[in-house]
Parts: C-alpha cells; sequence; structure tokens
C-alpha cells in the first residue's frame, strides 16, 4: 500500500526514559507496512508531542513510555491535542505498562495500549483501524 | 613428564601470591559426590598455543579470568540495584541492608537526577521518585548517607552525564562526616558515551562530557585514589538491541575512547586504568555469552597493553558487574523469567563475572516487588552455594565450542573496532549515527524473527496460554514528587544564596577555560546550589545534545 493509502504517524516518546528500542521498531515495522512515519527522538514534552502531531497534520499518534510516568504523561498528550484542536487524532500507547492501569488510560481516551511481547500484526491493525477513523472525518 | 615452566612461574607468583594473600573459601573443594575439583583444569600437555590465547587465571591475557582461584576464593558480589523514591526511603533500605551484613549499596536515581533537571522543573513532571531516588542538592544527599560510614561502605551509583555533580556530593556529605576522599570506595557508572547510543541520559555532546569524564579520572586520581571512576557499559547497548558481538566492540570502542581521551589530558594509564571497570548483559544463548566475556577480556587486555602500553596487571584486567538481559523478560507466563534469568546468571559466572545483579521475574510488567527480588537473589546464591560451578576456575575452557565462538567474538568485534578506528574512533562514529544504526539493525532483525516465530520465544510466540489476572506490581506513590518538589523549594529561600551565586559564576568561568571543574562544582555542591542550577550553568556554557542531531 502507498503512504497515501495508510497515513500519517507519529511516534513520540514522552517522558524522560531513553528506552526507544520498541518506538524504534514501530516506527520501522508502520513505515514498512507503508505508513508515513515521524519520530520525535526521545523526551519530548507532551506540549512538544502535540504541537508536532498537529504540525505535520498526522492520523495517529503513537505513545511509547517506559518509566512509569505514563499515568501523568499520556493524558497530558491527550490533553495538549485537545488545546490544540485536535483532540479527534487518536492515540495509542505502549510500554511497560501495569494491565491495572489500562482501563483508566482508555477512560481517558487513549485508544489502545500494548504491552511488550504484542505481536506486531495487532499493533499495526490497530494503527490502520485509527489512521482509516480518522481520514474519515476529514 | 615435568611441569611446563610457565606454569610453574604461575604457581609460584601468582597463584601463591593470591593464596597468601587471600586463602580459600575451603580446604578442599569436592563435587557433589564427593570427587576432587580441581582448582584450574588443564590441558594434558601445555602448548604455547594454549599460552598465548588462554594462559592462566589472573595472568595476562586473562581469558580465563582475572584472578587466579576466582570463586573459590570469594564469590562475586551479589548486588542488587535498588532505588527507592526518597532519599529517607533509601535511606531506610540501606541501613537496613548493612544491619543485614551487606557491604556495597548501589543507588538508583530517578530519571530528573540522571538528566541534571530539578525536581520542580517542567519535565521532570511524573517522573520524580519513579526509577530511583531523587536528588536534588546536597541536603538530600545528606539525608540518603544519614548514619551510614562512608569510609566503610562501598557505593555504587548509577548516574551518567552530572556524574561529577552527584560525585562532589558524595565527597561532599563524607567531609562531614570527617572521612576524607582518600578513605571513600565505590563506583560511579560516568559512562556518558553509551548514553549516546543506547541509554539515553546525555545532557552535553560529547567533548565536553569527555573533559567532564577526565576530570573526574584526574581529580580521583590524586584525592580518592580507591574509587572506581567509571564502569564502561555494555549492557545498555544489548537491551538497545545489539549482537554479543556489537556489545563488545561498541563498549571497548568507548573504553578506547575513553583512555585516549585521558592519556592525551596527560594522567597515567597505569593509575587511573586500574580504575576502569565495566558492565556488561547477560543473555539468553548461554554459550555465546561465556565466550563472550572472555573474549572481551582477552581483547581488553591486548588494547591495554599494546595500544595503550599499560605494564601493570591491573590495568590490563577487565574486571565486570554483570545483569542479566532486561530484553528477554516476557510480560507473558512472568514466573518463566525466574528460569531465564537463572541460566543467564549462570553464563555470566562460567564467564567469570566480579559482581551480579539478578532480575526479577515481574519486570516486563513494573518495578519489581520484594518478594520478586527476594527470588531474584536466591538464584545467585543458590549458584554460588549448590551447582559446584564455583569449586573450580573457567570450567568451560577448552571446550571445542566455546573455545571456537571466543575466538570468533574476538575476531569480529576486533574487526568492528577497526572500523570505528577508521572513522577516528567513537566520537566521530556517534556523531555520524553509525553506532546508533548498527544497533537497531540488530533490534529490527531480532524483532523481525520473534515476529516471524524463526526465533521462539517460550509463551510469546510458543507455547501460549489464556492467562487470568496479572499478579501485583510495585507503585511509587503518587505524593513522593510532590514533597519533593516542595522541600527544594524550600532550601532555596533558606541557603545563603549569594554564595551560591559566586559558586556558580565561578563555576562558569571555569567551563569557558580548561582548568579542572571537580573543585569548582565541588565548591558550588557545599553551597547548596542544586544539580540542576549546576547542570543549567554548564548546559548554558557546553550546549545540550539532541537524539535527532545524529540522523
Amino acid at each position: 500500500m502507498s503512504t497515501q493509502q495508510c497515513g500519517r504517524v507519529l511516534i513520540g516518546k514522552p517522558g524522560l526514559d531513553g528506552h526507544d528500542r520498541g518506538a524504534k521498531f514501530i516506527a520501522r515495522a508502520l513505515r514498512d507496512e507503508g505508513f508515513e512515519v515521524i519520530y520525535t527522538g526521545i523526551r519530548r514534552t507532551p506540549e512538544e508531542i502535540a504541537a508536532a502531531a498537529v504540525q505535520e497534520d498526522v492520523d495517529v499518534v503513537g505513545l511509547s513510555l517506559l518509566s512509569g510516568a505514563h499515568n501523568e504523561l499520556f493524558p497530558a498528550v491527550l490533553d495538549e491535542l485537545k488545546k490544540a484542536e485536535a483532540g479527534d487524532i487518536p492515540v495509542i500507547g505502549g510500554g511497560v505498562i501495569p494491565a491495572e492501569d489500562i482501563p483508566g488510560l482508555k477512560e481517558k481516551g487513549v485508544r489502545e495500549v500494548f504491552t511488550p511481547g504484542t505481536p506486531v500484526k495487532d499493533i499495526l491493525a490497530v494503527f490502520h483501524a485509527a489512521a482509516n477513523e480518522h481520514r474519515k472525518k476529514r | 613428564m615435568s611441569k611446563h615452566p610457565a606454569l610453574v612461574e604461575w604457581e609460584e607468583k601468582v597463584l601463591k601470591k593470591a593464596l597468601d594473600k587471600a586463602p580459600e573459601q575451603r580446604k578442599e573443594f569436592k563435587t557433589g559426590s564427593g570427587l576432587p575439583a580441581e582448582r584450574v583444569a588443564m590441558p594434558e600437555e601445555i602448548e604455547q598455543k594454549y599460552l598465548d590465547k588462554l594462559g592462566f587465571p589472573g595472568q595476562f591475557p586473562y581469558t580465563r579470568g582475572v584472578q587466579p582461584t576466582m570463586y573459590r576464593g570469594r564469590f562475586w558480589t551479589m548486588r542488587q540495584y535498588a532505588g527507592f523514591s526518597t532519599a529517607e526511603e533509601s535511606n531506610k533500605r540501606y541501613r537496613y541492608l548493612l544491619e543485614q551484613g551487606t557491604t556495597g549499596l548501589s543507588v538508583a536515581f530517578d530519571l530528573p537526577t540522571q538528566i541534571g533537571y530539578d525536581s520542580d522543573h517542567p519535565m521532570s513532571r511524573g517522573e520524580v521518585g519513579k526509577v530511583g531516588v531523587a536528588i536534588d542538592s546536597l541536603a538530600d544527599m545528606e539525608v540518603l548517607f544519614d548514619s551510614i560510614p562512608l569510609d566503610k561502605v562501598s557505593t555504587s551509583m548509577t548516574i551518567n552525564a552530572p556524574a561529577a555533580v552527584l560525585f562532589a556530593m558524595y565527597v561532599a556529605v563524607a567531609e562531614k562526616q570527617g572521612v576524607k576522599p582518600e578513605q571513600i570506595n565505590g563506583t560511579i557508572q560516568n559512562d556518558v558515551l553509551k548514553e549516546y547510543v543506547a541509554r539515553g541520559t546525555y545532557i552535553f555532546p560529547p567533548r565536553p562530557s569527555l573533559r567532564l569524564t577526565t576530570d573526574i579520572f584526574a581529580w580521583c586520581a590524586k584525592n580518592a585514589p580507591k574509587f572506581n571512576t567509571i564502569s564502561i557499559s555494555g549492557y545498555h547497548i544489548r537491551e538497545a538491541g545489539s549482537t554479543a558481538v556489537q556489545e563488545i566492540a561498541f563498549t571497548l570502542a568507548d573504553g578506547i575512547a575513553y583512555v585516549k581521551a585521558a592519556t592525551e589530558a596527560g594522567l597515567d594509564v597505569d593509575v587511573f586504568g586500574k580504575r576502569l571497570s565495566f558492565f556488561f548483559n547477560a543473555s539468553s544463548d548461554l554459550l555465546e555469552e561465556v565466550a563472550k566475556f572472555r573474549a572481551a577480556r582477552r581483547l581488553w587486555a591486548k588494547i591495554m597493553k599494546e595500544r595503550f602500553g599499560a605494564k601493570t596487571p591491573q590495568s590490563q584486567m577487565l574486571r565486570f558487574h554483570t545483569q542479566t538481559a532486561g530484553y528477554t523478560l516476557t510480560a507473558q507466563q512472568c514466573d518463566n523469567n525466574i528460569v531465564r534469568v537463572a541460566l543467564q546468571a549462570l553464563a555470566s559466572v562460567l564467564g567469570g563475572t566480579q559482581s551480579l545483579h539478578t532480575n526479577s521475574r515481574d519486570e516486563a510488567l513494573a518495578l519489581p516487588t520484594e518478594d520478586s527480588v527476594r527470588v531474584a537473589l536466591r538464584t545467585q546464591q543458590i549458584i554460588a552455594n549448590e551447582s559446584g560451578v564455583t569449586n573450580t576456575v573457567d570450567p568451560l575452557a577448552g571446550s571445542y565450542y566455546v573455545e571456537a565462538l571466543t575466538d570468533r567474538i574476538e575476531q569480529e568485534a576486533s574487526e568492528l573496532i577497526a572500523k570505528i578506528d577508521e572513522m577516528g574512533g567513537m566520537i566521530p562514529a556517534i556523531e555520524a549515527g553509525f553506532v546508533q544504526r548498527q544497533i537497531e539493525d540488530a533490534a529490527y532483525t531480532y524483532q523481525s524473527q520473534i515476529e516471524s516465530g524463526d526465533r521462539v520465544i517460550v509463551g510469546v510466540n510458543k507455547f501460549q496460554i489464556a492467562e487470568k489476572a496479572a499478579p501485583p506490581v510495585f507503585r511509587v506513590d503518587a505524593s513522593v514528587g510532590e514533597a519533593q518538589v516542595q522541600r527544594t523549594r524550600k532550601l532555596r529561600e533558606n541557603r545563603d544564596n549569594a554564595r551560591v551565586s559566586s559558586a556558580l559564576e565561578a563555576l562558569e568561568g571555569a567551563a569557558r577555560g580548561s582548568d579542572n571543574l571537580m573543585p569548582l562544582i565541588l565548591d558550588a555542591v557545599r553551597s547548596y546550589a542544586t544539580l540542576g542550577e549546576v547542570c543549567g550553568v554548564l548546559r548554558k556554557v557546553f550546549g545540550e545534545y539532541s537524539d535527532l542531531k545524529s540522523r
């Protein structure tokens, strides 16, 4: 599929942890799949990630975090997107995230949360669905 | 048949000296069913090729280990890395551990501390006290080591970019206890080069960072000669996805960069060389990992001797800490991780590690619970006391497979180091993004093999089961961050701010010049300037590194 068909994705790393192995793998897998991918690099603030998402006009934002600050920083990115009137961009999270935190994150608007060991095809499927939905709204 | 003269020489010079200094743990060592266990098993006939490649333990090229008796003399140090949100909590835990007979502390700092931000900095949001203790100023460090005699304990601190500042705080706390710098011992990680390619807690660009590193080397050589000034780390390079060969090659290439910088700064390789230590990963391919540790020792000994002219044995020896591979832990059927960790820990012991951290079964889910940490420690104790592998030195030597792998890893790592040399060394290689790309490619290959099922991970892509609710996880109380922020704000109001400003100004001036910065950083932390303020001054002078610049 061409980029036109798959859509644009921003992979962001909020927080201070430098564990970017997962983020980089997903970025590359999405690229191989046909998405156009922008990777923010590590240590981005929620403000920076939201601004990049708006500026790059992406269809999906993927967040990766392994430090334990997800309960604060994932919702913070959602808030910043809303402030930037881009609250309709779906946000997907991943990282070392305890199962018991996932319902709370979803309630706050994170579309899906992936933990270590998830097959990449499952992750790609959710990115496809999220991107398609967002593109229909355009 | 008479003994080979090299063996006689080793027995008389190296072994005897070690035994005189410290006797072995037992008079006799036996297998589980009572057969004698040889100290060092050797080929029937000792040939030149054996002497060149393996030699005897405690002797160049150290393939068989850095001590002649290894674990018969003393087990490795079982050092579990841990940090507890606040200085008070950590202090309580350290004092408990010391009462239990521990002599080595290992301090984990939270991420803001590791990146040189105070707890009230906007970037610290959500991160204060999460993965370790938050230290903003000397006041926090005083609490952290309250009633802990710094002349008696050895403290390992996982701190890199701002290592000079945290180390200065440690020295200042010791001073307040009446302990002189020459009495303190321990290790600071202080390996900033691997932060650019793997771990991510860099602050400044590589070149000024290296200046801070050599400033610490120089200051310690003069003032704190017992302190290990660096732990050159392949652990995180492997965690980021490298192969075993890349782990060794990039780590030793980092080592070469540090040694080169230090000798260029006029330091004596036989003085600071003794205080270099290494930190490796123990992953799942047991025999490859054993070969890797052996190859690393041989390669480093040759580098130090041949490239840098190191003469004393201690500066040729690669001493290392090991941690089992975090990246191999699975969230699925997480008790299986206990078995993975046991195999990895065994690899590190068969490879001759000096100290070991075993990961806990639940670390793919969150920070480990106390129960899990205990199982991880017990794993080491079972290997040490029950498995029998500690009764003999370098038990896998002479295995056709292990020796061939050792040679192969050494050769491939040498080739990769030669490539980095051609690029002008590790700093240009990092600046060009070469190292990062190599690691990323290896990580991608590894993950793709898992995705395709070519690489089996039990419980993940084969032998899966439907699982019930996840086990309980460890949590840091959210109020910790707020309390720490208040404490630091209060400190800024109550200290002598004129003294702080003048110390920071002096530091800024020196940073623009070329004087050793350690005395100025010490002055600043003594005045209760915060970590963020000291790093702020250095950020202003040195600039900041970004991971997007090298691609």
